[in-house]
């Protein structure tokens, strides 16, 4: 047992590493393709020469960052086959289509339509040249979608049917997986948070130029694009954030619980604005949820419900049985006892079905199958004993969720901001404290974008798919040893290659920076 | 129709040809991809990475029954 722990742990390490490396560069070629589309749209309406030596500075950046971002993703394809081989085999088609869409539609078209973008200048028309650049922002965001349909598919599994001859989930409705409402809804929270970060990004490195005093004119240029963007961005950020909240807490309202910290729910429940979780706290214990805490009356209901008197289950209520409905009514729903006796008569059917299939028995294989169907919505709660076991990591849930808030507080007010220094008090952007907050705010918006996958992922955590399957039965036999090894050769690639795909963008503003090139 | 053909794919060539050609930045950019893809799939995906299921089962009924009995005897 330890050494399975060893490996699923570690495995989780080396695949969190990998995604949050990768996840580096995608929301940034996201927002920054949307920027420079908006940069050369100007340039063709109004033929103004320096509208296209901005648009090509902005796309040599996008083209480092899409350069570095390439194939950062394949290694999560390799550790699916290697470390996670029984959840790879179980989803089946429903991972493998949208994946496969993903390669061959939408990457293609990314990639056709770039080479355009960068070598097409003067070898094509502007028009045509305007339109590579948008279908280039398109494909990238088709990319994306079809990456988190896949995701959110593993947090609420719809549109498919467990067949055990196979032990794979085959698709029964291709639109209730690309439709779920949190796949509809993750999709625009993950589109709109990368403009955001698109946003913050030119607007920082817009502030090195101010405070360096170089090439002014584009960098005021540039910030009164990116505000809009980032404004824009941060606006139905929020917006979806709020729709996310609402769906967390009809389809995993055990991630909500953790991510307040919340053990006993109650009607007008209010939202912990900040706090300090009580270490000794546990589920059915008498302990104190919080240490301190500055609480929001009735925000939590609010934000689940959209209603103030609402109820809201907490962790011990969820364990219990008690949670909301579709409609945010509070029901008496199956227990966490009674999910694990039931996940486990489907583990008794499963074998049963295995048994029936090596004598040949039809019979006895329908009425397993039968069996194994009832109870399939519990199936992964069958590798538990303790519903205790079934609780997220509560502290590391809690305190991101309010990283991401609070940082996407902080870059709401930063946008806003500059958007009215931009267009109503330029010479505030000469001033060199807002270049410096600009310069760091770089730094905090991929914190925050981070911190929200971190939420995401952990959690939702034992389950690598919500209800059916927990991570550690998600793993492959493979040994513990060669987990850690292919971790710290990952580990070091990945900070050398960093180390020199940050330089060869630092490299390249220092560059501009130093020309005397006219903008 | 073959002549067509030809020409398009001359200046496709011509296109990609002098875009390399004419590259700055994108020069370091191109060794660093190469130096990546060849580190992942040449080193990693080869040496590190086999599909277990792939290389251990002879064929999809032997995997699934792999699967069933690793899910349905959990460890």
């Amino acid at each position: 047992m330890d050494d399975l722990m060893t490996v699923v742990d570690w495995s989780r390490w080396q695949f969190a590493l990998t995604a949050m490396y990768h996840w580096l560069f995608v929301p940034l070629t996201i927002g920054l393709s949307l920027i420079v589309g908006i940069m050369e749209s100007i340039y063709v309406k109004t033929g103004h020469e320096r509208w296209k030596r901005i648009t090509k500075f902005w796309m040599t950046l996008f083209g480092i960052n899409f350069a570095c971002g390439v194939a950062t993703g394949i290694i999560l394809e390799f550790e699916f086959g290697t470390n996670w081989s029984n959840y790879s085999w179980f989803v089946g088609d429903i991972f493998g289509a949208p994946l496969a869409i993903e390669g061959l539609f939408a990457f293609f078209l990314e990639s056709t339509f770039v080479a355009v973008m960068f070598f097409g200048w003067n070898k094509v028309g502007k028009g045509f040249h305007l339109t590579a650049t948008w279908l280039t922002a398109f494909g990238v965001c088709l990319s994306a979608l079809w990456i988190l349909v896949a995701n959110s598919w593993m947090q609420y599994p719809a549109g498919m049917e467990f067949d055990p001859a196979q032990m794979r989930n085959v698709m029964d409705s291709f639109w209730d997986v690309v439709f779920s409402p949190v796949a509809v809804n993750k999709f625009f929270h993950t589109v709109f948070s990368g403009w955001v970060l698109g946003g913050v990004f030119v607007i920082g490195v817009s502030c090195w130029f101010m405070w360096r005093k170089r090439h002014v004119a584009m960098a005021v240029s540039s910030i009164k694009v990116a505000v809009w963007v980032g404004v824009v961005g941060i606006l139905l950020t929020i917006w979806t954030g709020d729709g996310s909240a609402v769906v967390v807490a009809r389809v995993q309202p055990m991630k909500l619980a953790a991510m307040e910290g919340l053990y006993h729910g109650s009607k007008g429940q209010s939202l912990v604005g900040f706090g300090v979780l009580n270490p000794l706290k546990e589920p059915g214990n008498d302990e104190p949820e919080m240490l301190f805490s500055v609480d929001i009356p009735k925000g939590l209901s609010i934000l689940a419900n959209h209603d103030p008197e609402s109820f809201v289950a907490g962790i011990d209520d969820l364990i219990a049985g008690v949670s909301i409905d579709a409609n945010g009514d509070t029901i008496n729903t199956v227990s966490y006892a009674e999910r694990i006796a039931r996940g486990k008569a489907s583990h008794e059917a499963l074998r049963r079905f295995d048994e029936a299939m090596a004598q040949g028995d039809t019979a006895a294989m329908d009425a397993a199958r039968a069996d194994i169907k009832k109870d399939f919505p519990y199936f992964g709660y069958g590798y538990y004993d303790d519903p205790k076991d079934l609780v997220p990591p509560v502290g590391v849930t809690f305190y991101f969720f309010r990283v991401m808030v609070i940082l996407g507080g902080f870059l709401f007010v930063w946008l806003v901001g500059m958007w009215f220094a931009a267009y109503r008090k330029p010479t505030a952007l000469e001033n060199k404290w807002i270049c410096w907050l600009g310069i760091l705010s770089i730094a905090l918006v991929w914190i925050c974008s981070e911190a929200g996958w971190i939420v995401a992922e952990v959690g939702r955590q034992p389950w690598v798919i919500q209800d059916l399957m927990p991570t550690r039965a998600a793993i492959s036999e493979v040994q513990s040893g060669s987990v850690i090894a292919t971790f710290w050769m990952f580990a070091a690639v990945f900070t050398a290659m960093l180390i020199a795909e940050a330089s060869i963008m630092l490299r390249y503003i220092g560059k501009v920076t130093k020309s005397n090139d006219e903008f | 129709m073959i002549k067509r053909i030809q020409k398009a794919a001359r200046s496709v060539w011509r296109f990609y040809y002098d875009g390399f050609r004419n590259m700055t930045v994108g020069r370091s950019l191109w060794i660093l991809i190469l130096v990546k893809v060849a580190v992942l799939l040449l080193v990693f995906k080869l040496l590190f990475f086999p599909n277990v299921l792939q290389r251990d089962y002879p064929d999809d009924t032997a995997r699934a029954e792999a699967v069933r009995q690793s899910l349905s005897h959990p460890r």
